[in-house]
């Protein structure tokens, strides 16, 4: 691990240069070795998706059905990022703490990454289940897509320079827009039965085996495990950014008031 | 085992995606440290 040691006296304890901690190290092998039993799980233990139909003829997703192991999982915490981006803009709003700035701006990155995620599983899970890859007619993907592009939107509005406050009002009201399409994204599947290849919730309707059911509510948690984790270590980074901002804006004041300081010497001011 | 190179690429590409972007967020935040004073860094506590 790399060290900040450089001002440090002798005598003081040294301070990491990471934004790793005990904590995020726990969690981190807690997760990886969550992702090991997963796949053991997925691959071993839960069996192929067939049924036999009333003439006899064996139909069902076959071994396609491991696809879901990681497509439902980054669904749910693509979720996850954009529903805590919507609490963390809201409180931002309330509060208009950088900390609440911050947490929304590291859960939209990291809900982005799954939502993307989301979207090319689901598409490759799409091809042996539906016979596509895509459908611009299905509300369900359509809107999920939609959900997707409205939070890349956001984080490229972060990036225009402006003043730290008004880049997070501006984007905090954006995140409160954005996240209304989370609750049609998930709701798609019963408003527009109709409009969509999409099936509605197996979970909660119990249509699934229960090595399945028990196998994807343990690759829940390991994504939870997960997403801490990114959470953790991408809330630091973030932080670290907003103090290196501030510092230069910090020494930009202090050679401005140099300067002026200088100015005023020269034409014998005091 | 049936749809086999389906199988290959959802799951290679979650995990390569969720790989590369933590070590994007790790190699980001160990660069970003060295830049900024420790009294600021202020959640890491000394390693023990």
């Amino acid at each position: 691990m790399s060290t900040a040691t450089t001002s440090s006296p002798a005598n003081r304890a040294v301070v990491p240069a990471t934004t790793s901690s005990r904590a995020t190290r726990v969690l981190g092998w807690l997760t990886l070795a969550g992702f090991a039993v997963l796949v053991a799980l997925a691959f071993a233990w839960v069996p192929e998706d067939t049924r036999i139909t009333e003439q006899g003829d064996v139909v069902g997703q076959f071994d396609a059905v491991r696809l879901m192991f990681v497509h439902v999982p980054s669904a749910i915490l693509a979720y996850t990022g954009f529903g805590l981006t919507f609490l963390a803009s809201l409180a931002y709003l309330r509060w208009r703490t950088d900390w609440w700035d911050i947490m929304a701006h590291s859960s939209a990155e990291i809900g982005v990454v799954f939502g993307v995620l989301t979207l090319v599983t689901g598409s490759i899970w799409g091809r042996p289940t539906w016979q596509t890859w895509w459908e611009w007619g299905d509300v369900r993907l359509v809107t999920a897509l939609v959900l997707v592009l409205v939070f890349i939107g956001y984080l490229a509005v972060r990036r225009i320079p402006a003043d730290a406050a008004v880049k997070a009002r501006r984007s905090a009201v954006i995140a409160l827009v954005g996240a209304v399409n989370i609750v049609i994204v998930n709701r798609s599947v019963d408003w527009w039965e109709n409009r969509t290849l999409h099936q509605e919730s197996t979970l909660l309707a119990r249509k699934i085996r229960d090595e399945t059911l028990f196998t994807l509510s343990f690759s829940f948690a390991v994504g939870m495990a997960l997403f801490a984790w990114l959470l953790l270590h991408r809330f630091r980074t973030a932080y670290l950014e907003s103090q290196i901002e501030e510092l230069e804006v910090q020494e930009a004041l202090a050679e401005r008031r140099a300067e002026a300081d200088w100015a005023d010497h020269e034409r014998g001011q005091p | 085992m049936t749809h086999v190179g389906y199988l290959i690429a959802g799951w290679s590409i979650s995990v390569g995606t969720v790989l590369a972007y933590a070590g994007w967020v790790l190699w980001r935040g160990r660069s970003l440290s060295r830049r900024v004073p420790e009294n600021r860094r202020r959640w890491m506590m000394p390693d023990d």
